[in-house]
């Protein structure tokens, strides 16, 4: 994010030379507040990334036939990282533009009456515990997407993501990642909502005086505007999508990796530790904590990517 | 729905208004209620007839195995009532944590579904003194395989073979012959199997796969785990709750599960000698009676022989154990540990559980050597 | 939405019937009917033998296709391709609606009978065993047991985990917005929030777990005395910061710079321009990034399991002493039924412990909202 912006740090008073009438203290006082605010989160991570180190080293350097399915840690935990890829994938790609495009009806299209109870509606839906999704997947959402798909396997089966074979209780991976996509859907809606309101009326008020239609409007000012928050609240979401721990254990059968999607197997780092950990004990414990390490380098990855996008189109965003 | 989609948005703005508004008092309300502290009026009738005691006062943390958590609930609550200043709390973090926590000293003691490895007996030391820690079978609960088929009066009949070979998935109709067999005169139905099993570790899949592999070591070669082996894919749930609720769902489906949760399903009279023996508390407590010993001393870890043939005795069994230490650091937690832990293997106690949770009660004689087990707890 | 009403009077583009130069519109009935005959096809396409969701995907292109096909031959490409994606967001709109609205209408009709149960908010779990739960579901006795010691857990955990992060995770944001000259350290937060969205959440739980032991230990002290309230506080502010940051500099970012500048020009000092010109106009959107973070770490469970551990009783002292919070309450009694045997009393109790979860965030993010609307300049109605 840092790479977006030009404008506010230099542009205060102290910095750009403009004199000043005493009272400096009060802005020292507040700038190392703010640094030692920044540096008690590198303290916080560094103690996270050691305490993570220290306890998955044994998993890592152990004999391979210690440690679970008897070829070493990487080969252990490499289908997890697959599966938890997927599934955030998944959700990501149906969530990100349902979520948008819902934003958008609710900052520029509907009425005001029925934006704000909508606004706070999702706002609802974002607070709603992942145990909650995950026993509604589970009891209901799950078992009502069977028959979809087993339409989906008898006509597009030869595709191997759709067959052969469908969980009978549509407890799959395609399964827990629309679950997911549902969870997410109101975190990514309510910041874009909060970004797309901030667009400036002057921006969007010269469009529209140019004879743009409303949708061009929106291409021309929203849009380049939002670009950053966007991303940025798909990256939230997308956290929020991989490290996921009760959703998924609930809804999914999870096993082996396999390429079906409508069938039970599969499964994502965090549920794999949730359901194992309780009463794991010695390596295979430290084999877990590994698999979290794994997912926090994911994660890592992941959003150093996104930055990389963000910081393609740093011209486009921010306030300036 | 469609009548909740008008109430939120047809008139949107009055009713938010209006949830907002009962969210509020809501809330009020909440807090308003909480702050006069009040508890359930009902206490345990178990307290009138327990004899008088040295009244305690103190808190005694344990924690481990979920299994024994319904139990737990009761056993602490009984002892509520005979030791009112005393506040036992449990915290069911699963077996393993509960033995990492008790060798670091975080708990006072233990649940697990499994004894303490060797490694773990000698770091246990450290908290309990040269004379180590000791195991005291607490919890004992049969494990059903439990099936959803409508219309089958009574328990089918199967041998370990036959259980097996269903959940490694060879035999996959109901009617088929290995089945048929041994259950005549009874219409099985021409359905497809779904076998359901537990998705996390758990010491009850631990069990059911250790008698597998040892009554059954022809057909079941995955050996005793704790993970259910990778190679089969079938659907799995997590908990007990979880996977009974699948079978509950799915007519033909079958599971293994704590025998007291299965209300409502049909159940497997399993093989044990020339006769057919369904779950039953009394077959269970059997099971663990006749069972090895192989702790020494104070220690009472047992070995199951899953292969018995002895009549009578249901050998799918789950034992679940309390871990306490031979000495503690200091006379308060001595006094605590020894007054609830013999609370625990009392016969009120064991009745207490059993009633509550579903469980098998300890035999008296092993109620009386637990309780003398944990009468030699002292100071280090 | 009020520039957009003001707009809508003083544009040409907008339809408007007082005006005679306007282009051509559509009538309005024709979206409804046009919509009307949609749902008659989706039904047709379900009666027909068609899986209820592709008949409404099948129905719902057929819409568009017509919709924009009368909308470009009488209104023109422009106008046109606008009607499209009017439509194609409304439609996402709906889509979004259904699996909400769904999850909605499950916790509320359940969450309401497992709230009518007498003494569900004054009472705890002290008392209730599988014996009381096997009784009331046969009809014997009333269920008994309530929320009151997880209700009040949930608070104080959320609230202390509240009182760390947010003023850190305000700070920080500040320091990246408004501080910051783009060098290594500021460049490392940035990453390094963006690593923290990634702890699993049972790695934060037991990071707090063996921070305080290590603490106690240290001190000389019991390490049982760590499993307490602040604990499990200190785990959730582990993930709660890197949201809190996140979205509030995302919010500070978009505050044009023409405020602060104009602040600047009259000589006030940088702190008090952040704190009186920044903050006040980026306040809705902090409020809202706030709720998300607290909502966020509201329904956890793993971590308050190994920290503040299991309490059938009410402890109102966050630094003493086991705790229950919502989230672990309906988990455990979903997961582990009081009465293995009979587990409809403790569903009941999970439903209605989970309503109640959601109408606390619901209230939080109803004082966030007061607060934002209490400081925040006043403009646009959103």
């Amino acid at each position: 994010m840092s790479q977006v912006q030009t404008g506010p740090a230099q542009a205060g008073p102290s910095q750009s030379g403009i004199p000043s009438r005493g009272g400096g203290t009060g802005d020292t006082v507040f700038k190392v507040l703010t640094v030692v605010a920044a540096s008690i989160i590198l303290a916080v991570l560094f103690f996270v990334a050691l305490f993570l180190v220290l306890n998955s080293l044994p998993a890592m350097t152990a004999p391979a036939e210690t440690v679970s399915g008897g070829r070493g840690f990487w080969v252990y935990v490499l289908p997890l990282v697959i599966g938890t890829l997927i599934s955030a994938f998944i959700a990501l790609l149906f969530a990100t533009p349902v979520a948008i495009l819902v934003a958008l009806f609710i900052s520029h299209f509907a009425p005001q009456r029925i934006s704000k109870g909508v606004g706070y509606t999702i706002d609802l839906l974002a607070a709603i515990p992942s145990v909650v999704y995950g026993a509604w997947g589970m009891s209901f959402f799950g078992p009502a997407l069977v028959p979809l798909y087993q339409w989906l396997a008898k006509y597009l089966g030869f595709i191997p993501i759709f067959g052969p074979g469908v969980s009978g209780l549509g407890r799959s991976l395609l399964t827990a990642s629309l679950v997911l996509a549902v969870m997410i859907l109101p975190i990514i809606t309510s910041l874009c909502r909060e970004i797309f309101v901030q667009t400036p009326t002057l921006h969007e008020e010269a469009a529209l005086a140019l004879g743009a239609t409303k949708w061009e409007m929106i291409l021309m000012t929203v849009f380049p505007f939002a670009r950053a928050g966007i991303v940025s609240s798909v990256m939230l979401g997308l956290g929020r999508a991989l490290g996921e721990t009760m959703a998924i254990a609930l809804v999914l059968s999870p096993g082996p990796l396999t390429a079906n999607l409508l069938d039970t197997g599969n499964n994502t780092i965090p549920a794999e530790i949730a359901l194992n950990y309780p009463e794991a004990f010695g390596l295979r414990q430290s084999e877990l904590i590994g698999a979290g390490l794994v997912l926090f380098v994911l994660t890592f990855l992941v959003n150093m990517f996104a930055r990389w996008i963000v910081g393609r189109y740093s011209q486009f965003s921010g306030a300036n | 729905m469609a009548s909740v989609h008008n109430h939120y948005f047809s008139h949107g703005g009055i009713s938010v208004k209006k949830l907002r508004l009962g969210v509020s008092i809501a809330a009020v309300l909440a807090l308003g209620l909480t702050a006069c502290a009040s508890n359930n009026p009902t206490g345990s009738g178990t307290a009138s007839q327990a004899p008088q005691q040295q009244q305690l006062s103190g808190t005694l943390n344990g924690g481990g195995a979920s299994s024994q958590e319904a139990a737990m609930t009761a056993w602490i609550d009984a002892y509520r009532a005979i030791q009112p200043n005393v506040n036992v709390q449990y915290n069911p973090v699963g077996s393993g944590s509960g033995r990492k926590g008790f060798i670091a000293g975080q708990y006072s003691f233990a649940g697990s579904d499994a004894a303490l490895k060797d490694d773990e007996k000698q770091q246990a030391q450290q908290q309990c003194g040269p004379d180590g820690a000791f195991q005291i079978p607490a919890y004992i609960s049969p494990i059903a395989v439990a099936y959803n088929l409508p219309g089958i009066d009574g328990h089918l009949q199967m041998d370990a073979n036959t259980i097996a070979d269903i959940f490694n998935k060879k035999i996959t109709k109901w009617n088929d012959p290995k089945i048929a067999s041994q259950n005549q005169g009874k219409n099985l139905p021409d359905l497809a199997i779904i076998t359901v099993h537990r998705s996390d570790d758990s010491g009850t899949t631990e069990n059911f796969t250790d008698y597998l592999s040892v009554a059954a070591k022809d057909s079941w070669s995955y050996g005793k785990v704790q993970t259910w082996p990778k190679e089969i894919t079938a659907e799995n749930a997590q908990g007990t709750s979880g996977v009974v609720n699948l079978v509950k769902q799915r007519e033909g489906a079958i599971t293994y599960a704590d025998a007291s949760a299965i209300t409502g399903l049909g159940s497997v009279a399993v093989k044990v000698g020339d006769a057919y023996v369904p779950f039953s508390e009394e077959a269970a407590a059997k099971a663990v009676e006749t069972a090895q010993r192989v702790g020494t001393g104070n220690d009472m870890a047992v070995k199951l022989d899953r292969a018995t043939t002895q009549a009578g005795v249901y050998p799918v069994v789950l034992v679940s154990y309390h871990i306490y230490c031979s000495s503690y650091k200091d006379q308060a937690t001595v006094d605590l540990i020894k007054s609830f832990g013999e609370y625990v293997v009392s016969d009120q106690g064991q009745k207490a559980a059993a009633s509550a949770a579903g469980n098998a009660p300890l035999s008296a004689a092993m109620q009386a050597e637990a309780k003398k087990s944990i009468e030699s707890i002292k100071v280090q | 939405m009020t520039q957009q009403q003001h707009l809508d009077q003083t544009l040409p583009e907008q339809p408007d019937p007082s005006r005679v130069l306007r282009t051509a519109s559509l009538p309005q009935w024709l979206v409804w009917a046009l919509a009307g005959a949609a749902l008659l096809l989706a039904l047709i396409l379900t009666l027909a033998g068609l899986h209820v969701a592709l008949a409404v995907v099948i129905s719902y292109l057929v819409f568009l296709a017509a919709w924009t096909a009368i909308s470009i031959t009488r209104l023109g490409r422009r106008k046109g391709i606008n009607n499209l994606w009017t439509a194609i967001v409304v439609g996402a709109f709906l889509l979004a609606l259904l699996p909400l609205i769904s999850v909605l209408f499950t916790v509320i009709t359940k969450g309401v009978q497992g709230i009518m149960i007498p003494g569900f908010f004054g009472s705890d779990m002290v008392g209730v065993t599988g014996l009381q739960d096997q009784a009331a579901a046969r009809g014997d006795a009333p269920i008994i047991g309530g929320i009151q010691h997880a209700l009040v857990g949930t608070l104080m955990i959320t609230l202390v985990a509240t009182i760390i992060s947010v003023p850190i995770g305000l700070l920080t944001s500040i320091y990246l917005v408004e501080y910051s000259s783009k060098g290594v350290f500021s460049r490392a937060i940035t990453f390094l929030v963006d690593v923290m969205t990634g702890i699993p959440s049972i790695v934060a739980g037991l990071f707090a777990a063996a921070m305080m032991m290590g603490f106690y230990q240290a001190t000389g002290q019991s390490i049982q005395k760590a499993t307490m309230g602040l604990t499990a506080a200190i785990a959730l502010s582990v993930l709660m910061i890197p949201v809190v940051v996140r979205t509030t500099e995302e919010m500070l970012r978009v505050v044009p710079n023409e405020l602060r500048e104009a602040s600047y020009a009259l000589g006030v000092r940088k702190w008090r321009t952040i704190m009186q010109v920044v903050i006040p106009t980026a306040i809705s959107g902090i409020a809202s990034g706030v709720t998300l973070a607290i909502a966020r770490v509201a329904g956890e469970t793993a971590p308050i399991l190994v920290t503040a551990g299991v309490a059938v009783q009410t402890n109102w002292n966050p630094f003493q002493n086991w705790m229950m919070t919502l989230p672990v309450f309906i988990y455990r009694q979903l997961t582990h039924p009081t009465a293995p045997s009979q587990p409809g009393p403790s569903e009941l109790r999970a439903w209605g412990a989970a309503l109640v979860l959601i109408l606390i965030v619901m209230a939080l993010n109803g004082i966030a909202r007061f607060i934002a609307w209490k400081f925040a300049p006043k403009k646009s109605g959103r």
